[in-house]
């Protein structure tokens, strides 16, 4: 059962792009990868002042991952609480999961040729913790959602 | 081991409170102080992890081998490197006396220890990077309040409305500052924002200006002249603490704001309704006097104008408004102490204090340096000491600079980075990162005052050392132990503290010492003595302005229109990604981007016939100086300008990322070295016109294999 999401309060994100670079540090991600991103449509007036649109994405971590039955070894695993990661002992780095996924999430580390993606921060969410890109959002604009079954 | 420290960010001037984790002398995790910013922190902040490991930094003492600027060094001992400054030093001093040292730092909290250095040592010429920031603010608030641009904060999170003349405060990133300003928007607040184009601080206004560039004043004017008219000022206020308010009256008739809307062109509707805002939410609108205001031949009128907007709010000292930052005296506490040296009494070599005196001493005013130091008068400079700080990339015409500095025999970069400076100088001290050093320990003034420090998280991973040790080092072998008498930081510290009563384990818990439990504000009908004016009121006519030939009330003058059809006015900014110069080879910082573009204006575009993404040729008036970059084509600046970020354009090959990327605006800047504001003192950053057209390097053709 899927526990977890990022939301992005729009109205005090200031696309800094903070969370695309607390995540690449806490992950030790080279140049290349980015595990999150923040996009900016073009301005647009809206009464009277020129406005954007901005957008988180990351994985979805679906309820039912395409990527995690593609994967060859195994490496792709879903947790109990619906956290979809890659197990980086069992990957291969032959990236049929990025062709599974509709978004084309995971991307190859080119440190070990390896793919990576969100995986929520696991290891902070299981010490209590929130994952870095929430945790030191600069204008507190990201929340981990808890999902509640009704 | 596992370890946790509270510091102080080094990646930009803001200096947030951080928490920073390692294991066995690697970093781990860097957050905001849960306690101040509730972890927050910026992408600069993280990358400051990248920038100590990047290999693309000073490791160990460089001296110079060729030519200046040549890039050929020979690694040197920290022995070796800093007999090789103090001799010259030495001799400097017996041949032209120690008034020929100049020490320039950006300034910041830490500047009382190099600024009794550079005084221990006999010299009067210490500077710093405000006047290509803050000086005609903080003129401006000396002029009016007699206190200077930090005499007073302003607590945003309780205002009803807050108006940012240019100050694209989402870019500039003060983190607890940001958040406040989005508490009040969340509470429906207001949040007017008047630029030459669109930014994110903008995108966060409930209304925005548009104006044509350098109207900021002529904006201000019509505002003032609505608020008058309409009475939305604290005759009280004004009553009590103000003169001069007559004389505003009679000077401001003119400018109406129908006036205004067509000098800024800008819709005088909107002014109107502007005001009438204002009018619902006094007292509680701030009027953000500016802070990079070093912009427009009238900025320090401006900001003057901004000012008198804040008086006639009456918003001084009271939630929502302005109020006077308290220190521990306000507090019944006693404070620290803090290295000092007393200024020798010797003239100034920027001219400050005897051929302008209408100017703060205190750090002078830097650029006033080089057209004294080519004239050598009142004496030469044979010296110049940039103390992370980078002349070179703050200041407009580099080249001209160069004229200045090639008359010294010694030149010193103290940085924890290469810098354009520091690449032509004859000797880089590279200085131990934010994250590898100690420092002394700082009052921060405010509603709640604090004490706090930045401690190193881990030790040095290369052969570097922090600012702290590299002056008590110098001054030991210059015979000025008598000021720097300190052998350890725990030494100073002990010092430091021992008048409050602290101890240095009162940091631990939180990072920080708070002085006061709750916010202090001083009783707002007994303010009289927090103004030093003259007069002990707040001023509008100033008779120090008057006394210099200065107008206290200046009658607009519209701004210069391109002197030639092709031209345009360079506009320069920031984005939240980078500290100007100091990151664009930030390995994490980098990589978001690697370099600037040039925003064009959608109609000019058309004319010059550019897209997006072209390449366009921009040139310096002279054509001295031209630099190839991608255009981005918008709506969203003024017809009359283009708009580049700054720190980009470097020249230093070591630093591979940022090598020639992106465009250097202060490289175009021709001859505005010496075109300031005499009334301010800043220079003017905005008044230069580049030429611009489509690059020949956009063709699709290829010619060879």
């Amino acid at each position: 059962m899927k526990k977890y999401m990022i939301h992005l309060n729009t109205r005090r994100c200031i696309a800094c792009h903070g969370c695309e670079v607390h995540c690449k540090a806490n992950k030790e991600l080279p140049v290349g990868p980015f595990l999150c991103e923040i996009s900016c449509t073009p301005l647009k007036m809206v009464g009277g002042v020129p406005r954007m649109e901005i957008t988180f994405s990351t994985c979805r971590h679906c309820e039912d991952p395409l990527c995690v039955p593609v994967c060859p070894t195994n490496a792709m695993v879903q947790r109990e609480d619906g956290i979809v990661y890659i197990d980086q002992e069992k990957c291969i780095g032959c990236m049929a999961c990025k062709k599974a996924c509709p978004w084309e999430i995971p991307v190859q580390n080119p440190d070990n040729g390896k793919a990576v993606k969100c995986d929520m921060c696991m290891d902070r969410l299981d010490a209590g913790l929130k994952p870095a890109c929430i945790s030191k959002c600069t204008t507190h604009a990201l929340k981990l959602v808890e999902l509640q079954s009704l | 081991m596992k370890k946790s420290v509270y510091s102080i960010c080094g990646m930009c001037t803001v200096r947030c409170p951080i928490r920073v984790e390692s294991q066995d002398n690697k970093i781990t995790w860097i957050e905001g102080n849960p306690y101040q910013l509730d972890g927050a922190l910026c992408a600069k902040g993280t990358a400051g992890v990248a920038m100590m490991n990047d290999t693309e930094r000073p490791q160990q003492p460089l001296i110079r081998v060729g030519a200046r600027g040549a890039g050929r060094w020979r690694k040197a001992s920290w022995d070796e490197a800093f007999d090789f400054v103090a001799d010259k030093l030495k001799t400097i001093k017996k041949d032209f006396g120690p008034e020929s040292v100049v020490l320039s730092s950006r300034g910041g909290p830490w500047q009382d220890m190099y600024k009794a250095f550079i005084h221990a040592y006999g010299s009067p010429n210490y500077t710093n990077h405000d006047c290509t920031c803050g000086r005609n603010t903080h003129h401006a608030s000396l002029s009016i309040n007699g206190v200077g641009r930090k005499g007073f904060a302003y607590d945003i999170k309780n205002a009803k409305h807050l108006v940012l003349f240019g100050r694209d405060m989402f870019s500039a990133l003060r983190i607890a500052e940001n958040n406040q300003t989005l508490d009040m928007l969340e509470n429906g607040g207001r949040l007017t924002y008047v630029d030459v184009r669109q930014t994110m601080t903008g995108v966060k206004a409930t209304r925005f200006f548009q104006v044509r560039p350098g109207t900021d004043y002529a904006l201000a004017l019509g505002v003032i002249h609505q608020v008058i008219k309409k009475g939305y000022y604290d005759k009280d206020f004004l009553d009590r603490y103000v003169t001069g308010f007559d004389k505003l009256c009679t000077f401001i008739e003119e400018y109406t704001p129908a006036w205004a809307a067509k000098e800024c062109d800008v819709k005088e509707k909107d002014i109107l309704a502007f005001v009438e805002e204002i009018g619902q939410d006094r007292p509680n609108v701030i009027f953000h006097p500016g802070w990079n205001l070093a912009r427009y031949s009238d900025s320090f009128y401006a900001s003057r104008a901004m000012h008198i907007l804040n008086v006639l709010m009456g918003n001084i000292e009271m939630k929502g408004g302005l109020f006077i930052p308290k220190g521990a005296g306000d507090c019944g506490k006693k404070g620290i102490r803090s290295i000092d040296c007393p200024k020798p009494d010797i003239k100034r070599g920027d001219g400050v204090g005897w051929e302008y005196k209408h100017f703060d001493k205190g750090p002078g005013l830097a650029h006033l340096f080089f057209s004294h130091m080519i004239s050598e008068d009142p004496y030469p400079i044979k010296a110049w000491i940039a103390m992370r700080h980078d002349p070179f990339s703050g200041l407009p015409d580099p080249e001209r600079q160069k004229l200045a500095m090639d008359k010294c025999d010694l030149l010193v970069s103290i940085d924890t980075n290469y810098s354009e400076f520091g690449w032509y100088s004859d000797i880089i001290l590279p200085e131990s990162t934010y994250l590898e050093r100690d420092t002394p320990i700082v009052q921060q003034k405010g509603l709640k005052p604090r004490l706090t420090l930045r401690r190193k998280a881990i030790e040095p991973v290369n052969d570097t050392k922090s600012s702290c040790e590299i002056f008590t080092a110098l001054a030991q072998r210059l015979g000025l132990e008598e000021t720097f008498p300190f052998k350890t930081m725990e030494e100073l510290w002990a010092w430091q503290l021992e008048p409050t009563g602290y101890t240095m384990a009162d940091f631990d818990k939180k990072g920080f010492i708070e002085l006061s439990d709750s916010p202090v504000f001083f009783d707002r009908e007994k303010l009289d003595g927090q103004f030093k004016t003259p007069s002990g009121k707040i001023e509008i006519i100033s008779e120090k302005l008057t006394s210099n030939n200065l107008p206290s009330l200046k009658p607009f003058v519209a701004p210069d229109k391109a002197p030639e059809k092709g031209m345009f006015r360079l506009i320069y900014g920031k984005v939240a990604i980078h500290t100007q110069g100091h990151t664009t080879n930030n390995p994490l910082l980098s990589e978001l981007m690697p370099t600037n573009t040039l925003w064009v204006n959608t109609k000019q575009a058309k004319k010059l016939g550019i897209v997006s993404g072209d390449l366009v040729e921009v040139s310096s008036k002279d054509r001295s100086y031209n630099a190839t970059v991608a255009a981005h084509v918008t709506d969203h600046v003024h017809p009359e300008a283009v708009f580049t970020t700054h720190g980009f354009g470097k020249e230093i090959p070591k630093q591979t990322r940022s090598y020639l990327a992106g465009l250097s605006d202060q490289k175009l800047m021709i001859g505005k070295l010496d075109e300031w504001d005499k009334a301010g003192g800043g220079v003017n950053l905005c008044e230069a016109f580049v030429y611009v057209k489509k690059s020949i390097r956009n063709t699709k053709r290829r010619a060879d294999l």
